[in-house]
């Protein structure tokens, strides 16, 4: 219930965040809206023993039209993805998934950046931006990194920021096809997904069905090839890792992955 | 005209909804200032041996103040032995199965506690915690009742064996002769947790000779009468002060083992103590309900007739025998529901396995009885071709065969089971639901239509014997003040006791203060559960207001120098008067103004018998057969549990059992992996009901009174939950059946559901 | 460190551990003891405060977090002892509570909800409160409260 003992740090600038990230080496953590990285520490799952607060840093909230891509500060609250009205014209995709997020207070603390960050496979924010071809733009002790959402999700929990990097944008690609759809399925409203699906134009994302955010890979090449929405969902397992939990089993999560991407597919194309 | 049966507003509500309540973490009494916090250390194992506790590292810890463990606990009495195992008695059993204050040499249940840190500041308690360094030595786990039975492993080894209660009929042979049709079922009535919003919490302080304990409890008075017999004290050394309660649901009966450690660590340091355990702990730590695995035999004729029907319960307890030991007998005495069957047998055995303990948990027994009976009309239903309804009808004791001795011991006092079936049917429009059924049928919809229906009857005040107590005081400034024995955790008693004293005395209910929850105002009581509340403290003050106004009566014919007979009570206006001559007119002020040196009061310990109240549910859920996702769209009720006094507080209660009885259904379970540690251990992954699964409820309106009290009150309480578990639960079958689906056990998840519908496909 | 921030209009500060958390720094340090406990994994929101206008899980937010913000609990939400706030009054009128235990950040939840969205459907309301859980009510109550607190709003805001 109560986080282990801890030092607190404020950041007033993304230069003074890297000092002291760079003082604190391996016990220190960024802590932006906290709501993925508090619930582990009130568990004890989690103990640094610096934190470092980087949710005074305005100018890393923002939405902003680029021409060919919109960027999106990596302190961006889900709430504030969820009501912008430049996301719902020209990201709905990440609009809507920002609003499946948690609960409304939950999308009033936090951030795409922390959520990206986290590298959880069963949220729902990484299989969007995966789906959205994505850069991620990183700050550290080595300067400016770009790194394609393809690369930036490693494994469970586990992304490409290197200690001491602070996530401070992501830049996506306006897309070319508008077909979209987010299908998240849940027990109740309020958990994480079992299995979740993004699409857009023909990618498709999985959620939760691996250690990381996945592509299928194997539904896009089949409808890349021709194949009619229907029979390109039959290959969304291929290639996925799904685990056993107490929700779900593997052929279970399995079926539902088929059974989204269809659904998810078929809705995308209404909205074309 | 009476206040009886009319909508008002509660009169707790106004402070709860400014300042908020004062729950046993929130209190600030001066006696408490400087307080210690207790933190808990807890077995992380289902079942061990302790070889050793080594508490040095905490003890050196920054704030701590002590660490205790059982080899601390040198001054209480011995526990009392083992009495007669007693079918009726909801005792739990001692001796050989006795549970401990904190673990002795063994722990049975991942949450048992093991050593208690305390610390000066609140926050230092965790980490003290974690540095009491406690050696266990693994023993095989016993994860459910199939383990237990089989007995490989015994959690009490001197008592040979898990099984620690048997009783019931052997299974008649020839019971199902005559039966063209007879269907057994194995079925789940699966372990919850009952999650009441505040966990449980206790503060303590010992000065001047007497203990006194603020306790999120349902019963102050037998918690007082506990801790006198487990601490060697007289009770009157003793005062328990019930605050606000956030939840209980039947968890929270009396006072637990966790409680009574702090409350003696209070007197064994000396310390003031507050503990409010985290909902982690409350998960593991607090009981669980349910947990029966039921065997139904049900037997009949093909054109509906119920003939014969067998249940046999095996009852998880968990680790220790709590009331887990005593609610099979309320469902056994409950199994036959409101159905005339001609030969009914039941049998049950309580087997402890390394879990949660069980206890009540709304409905406590009963809403496994009326789960397993519907189960198995359905199922017989079903075989027969017959639509539930309809046999339901067929079954359904007549309303004019009452009082109604049943076969398994109890006598339901008043009740129209067929007419709240028929009320339910039209208010849920069941023809055209059958209808809008048969069209997605025919038309091979993704999303199916099912229909639930049940009929329950349920037993409340099961210990209507051991009363409840009032005492009423007017006084002479013309307020009221209620000392009830009955202790309310969100039921309206304060309201509802303020409405009995105005309708029966006249007495503005702004003028009426209800108190409860402190020993040292009322000492004698029993507290809430089983749905008592109205019909045994209802009544204890309606009779206590009856004896006022007869003293009253004496008192204002003295005043007015006139016969009683020509007296009257006003009691729109709370006025005495001599009949004709309103301006004779004198006010309770007057009158308690004129008593003598005793005042004008009354007590009063009033007893009675159960009652029972009835009724039926319909749910209607949708179901994606793709996926095994469940919707349930609409849920329909009658809830007859005699004369509303009102209506508001009738309905909330239905609304918070139905919504907790389909969360049963459809959602909730706490499952244990096979080395018995919790898979369902937070509220991330335990799925207590949210709104979004949740539509608005119907509910009809109807009243039969009890025959037991004036007043003509049963308990609404518990109702909704029993009614509407096998509602909801039945709807999802019955969106299935058209695929050759008959059973699933609950809840009805959608790996389930799916896996069910794989399977039924899988056949055709 | 120190912490400093305005609750219910009224400056609070103090030293804390770094680790305190704002539901603690609420109960404890500013005396409110509305808002409540009622989980450890941000699940059940009894712990609902508003924290610069919007609804937040005050027990999932460090106090050093809120420092120099604006925090506004249940007891701030009433503007005199008879001037209940619309949806205090709604909960009061509707029944929407029983133990009293999850109502506080229930209702600032509501509070939160109506001012982001004035015009709820029922759906919507559900949906508002997916954070919040309650045991006693069945959660019915509360949406006829939410819904009859956002008319009696909008009848208001016309005045």
């Amino acid at each position: 219930m109560i986080p282990a003992p801890f030092t607190y740090r404020r950041a007033w600038s993304v230069d003074e965040a890297l000092e002291l990230a760079g003082q604190g080496g391996d016990d220190a953590k960024f802590l932006a809206g906290g709501h993925s990285l508090l619930p582990l520490m009130k568990l004890r799952f989690a103990v640094p023993e610096v934190l470092i607060d980087i949710g005074r840093l305005r100018e890393l909230s923002f939405i902003r039209d680029e021409d060919a891509s919109i960027a999106v500060g990596a302190l961006t609250s889900h709430h504030d993805l969820a009501t912008s009205g430049l996301l719902a014209r020209e990201l709905p995709l990440l609009a809507h998934a920002a609003g499946c997020v948690g609960d409304p207070q939950v999308r009033h603390r936090g951030t795409i950046g922390g959520s990206l960050a986290h590298g959880d496979p069963a949220g729902d924010l990484p299989a969007v931006i995966l789906a959205l071809d994505a850069t991620l733009i990183a700050l550290g002790p080595a300067g400016r990194r770009e790194v394609g959402a393809a690369e930036f999700f490693r494994g469970l929990f586990e992304t490409a920021l290197a200690p001491g990097e602070l996530l401070t944008e992501i830049r996506i690609p306006k897309p070319r096809a508008t077909a979209w759809s987010f299908q998240k399925f849940t027990k109740r409203a309020i958990d994480w997904a079992i299995v979740g699906v993004a699409v857009q134009g023909g990618n498709v994302a999985l959620v939760n069905m691996g250690p990381a955010p996945l592509r299928a890979v194997a539904v896009e090449q089949a409808l890349a090839g021709g194949a009619a929405p229907a029979d390109a969902a039959a290959h969304a397992a291929e290639g996925t890792s799904p685990v056993d939990d107490v929700n779900a089993d593997r052929g279970y999560r399995q079926h539902l992955a088929r059974v989204l991407v269809a659904r998810a597919l078929a809705e995308s194309r209404s909205r074309t | 005209m009476s206040i009886m049966g009319t909508r008002v507003k509660r009169t707790e509500d106004p402070r709860l909804l400014t300042v908020g309540g004062t729950y046993v973490d929130d209190i600030r009494v001066p006696e408490m200032t400087g307080a210690a916090s207790v933190t808990f250390v807890r077995s992380p194992l289902g079942h061990a041996r302790i070889t050793g506790i080594d508490a040095s590292a905490a003890l050196a810890a920054p704030g701590v103040v002590a660490v205790l463990t059982v080899a601390d606990i040198d001054d209480l009495p011995p526990p009392p032995p083992a009495g007669e195992p007693n079918d009726a008695a909801p005792l739990p059993l001692g001796g050989v199965w006795q549970e401990p204050l904190l673990a002795v040499d063994r722990v049975r249940f991942v949450g048992e506690p093991v050593a208690m840190v305390i610390t000066d500041d609140a926050y230092d308690g965790e980490d003290a915690a974690e540095l009491v360094s406690v050696d266990y030595e693994p023993l095989p786990v016993v994860v459910g009742p199939e383990a237990a039975l089989a007995g490989e492993s015994l959690l009490f080894p001197d008592a040979g064996s898990n099984v620690a209660r048997t009783a019931g009929s052997p299974a008649d042979p020839a019971a199902f002769d005559g039966c063209e049709v007879v269907v057994e079922r194995t079925i789940s009535n699966q372990r919850l947790a009952p999650v009441p919003m505040e966990g449980r919490a206790a503060a303590a302080r010992w000065a001047d000779g007497k203990l006194t304990v603020w306790v999120s409890t349902q019963n102050p008075q037998i918690s007082r009468f506990i801790m006198a017999g487990a601490f060697g004290l007289d009770p009157g050394a003793i005062r328990v002060v019930a605050p606000d309660v956030g939840g209980g649901f039947g968890a929270k009966i009396g006072i637990d083992r966790d409680g009574l450690l702090v409350a003696w660590a209070a007197k064994h340091t000396g310390r003031a103590l507050r503990w409010a355990e985290t909902r982690s702990e409350n998960l593991v730590g607090m009981t669980h309900g349910r947990a029966q695995r039921q065997t139904i035999k049900i037997g009949g004729t093909r054109d509906g007739r119920v003939l014969a029907y067998r249940v046999d319960v095996v009852q998880d307890a968990g680790a220790y025998l709590r009331l887990g030991g005593f609610l099979p007998f309320l469902t056994c005495t409950m199994a036959v529901g409101p159905y005339d069957i001609g030969h009914v047998e039941t049998a049950y055995r309580v087997v402890v396995t390394n879990a949660t303990p069980i206890n009540a948990y709304r409905g406590a027994g009963r809403p496994e009885a009326t789960a397993a009976i519907e189960r198995a009309m359905d199922l017989f239903a079903a075989e027969i071709g017959m639509d539930p309804a309809e046999v339901r009808r067929r079954n359904l004791i007549p309303a004019d065969k009452f009082p109604h001795q049943s076969p398994c011991g109890a006598r339901y006092d008043t009740g129209d089971y067929i007419g709240a079936l028929d009320q339910v049917l039209v208010g849920a429009g069941y023809a055209e639901l059958r209808a809008e059924q048969a069209r997605r049928r025919e038309r091979g919809d993704v999303v199916q239509l099912g229909i639930g229906v049940s009929s329950y009857v349920e037993i409340t005040a099961a210990d209507a014997e051991n009363g409840e107590t009032a005492r009423l005081e007017v006084h002479d400034d013309g307020t009221a003040t209620v000392y009830t024995g009955s202790s309310p955790h969100g039921q309206g008693h304060d309201t509802a006791w303020a409405m009995l004293v105005h309708d029966d005395l006249g007495i503005p209910m702004d003028k009426v203060t209800v108190l409860h929850g402190d020993t040292d105002l009322i000492p004698l009581g029993i507290g809430t559960y089983g749905s008592r509340s109205l019909q045994m403290g209802g009544i204890a003050v309606h009779r206590a207001a009856l004896d006022v106004r007869d003293q009253a009566r004496r008192l204002a014919a003295s005043l007015l120098e006139a016969s009683e007979a020509d007296l009257e009570l006003d009691t729109e206006r709370g006025l005495w008067h001599v009949r004709g001559d309103p301006a004779s007119a004198r006010s309770w002020a007057d009158i308690a103004g004129h008593a003598g040196a005793d005042g004008l009061a009354a007590s009063v310990h009033y007893d009675a018998t159960p009652t029972f109240p009835f009724g039926s549910h319909v749910a209607v859920a949708e179901v994606d057969t793709e996926t095994g996702k469940v919707t349930l769209v609409r849920h329909v009720s009658v809830d007859d549990a005699g004369t509303v006094l009102n209506p508001v507080l009738a309905e909330g209660q239905r609304h918070g059992g139905i919504a907790q009885g389909v969360a049963q259904a459809l959602l909730e379970e706490f499952v244990y992996d096979a080395d018995g540690n919790p898979l369902t251990g937070s509220l991330a992954d335990y799925a207590a009901i949210t709104a979004t699964e949740l539509p608005s409820f119907e509910l009809l309106a109807r009243e039969t009174p009890a025959t037991t009290n004036p007043l003509g009150f049963k308990g609404i309480g518990e109702a909704g939950t029993i009614g509407a578990t096998p509602a909801a639960h039945s709807a999802v079958i019955d969106a299935l059946s058209h695929l050759g689906v008959r059973h699933i056990d609950m809840p009805m998840t959608p790996m389930r559901v799916w896996a069910a519908i794989s399977e039924a496909r899988s056949h055709r | 460190m120190k912490v400093t921030m305005t609750v219910n209009g009224r400056v609070v500060a103090a030293e804390v551990a770094d680790r305190t958390l704002l539901v603690h720094f609420v109960r404890e340090v500013a005396g409110l003891t509305a808002a409540n406990v009622g989980c450890d994994t941000s699940s059940c929101g009894s712990c609902t405060i508003l924290l610069d206008g919007r609804s937040v899980k005050s027990c999932t937010v460090l106090a050093a977090q809120a420092d120099g913000r604006e925090v506004v609990t249940m007891e701030g939400l009433a503007s005199g002892p008879d001037e209940l706030h619309p949806v205090q009054q709604a909960f009061r009128d509707e029944h929407g509570l029983q133990c009293g235990f999850c109502t506080p950040g229930m209702v600032m939840a509501a509070v939160s909800l109506l001012a982001e969205n004035p015009r709820p459907t029922e759906d919507q309301v559900r949906s508002g409160l997916e954070g919040n859980l309650c045991r006693c009510t069945g959660y019915h109550n509360i949406v006829r409260a939410v819904l009859a607190a956002a008319d009696a709003m909008e009848g208001m805001e016309q005045r």
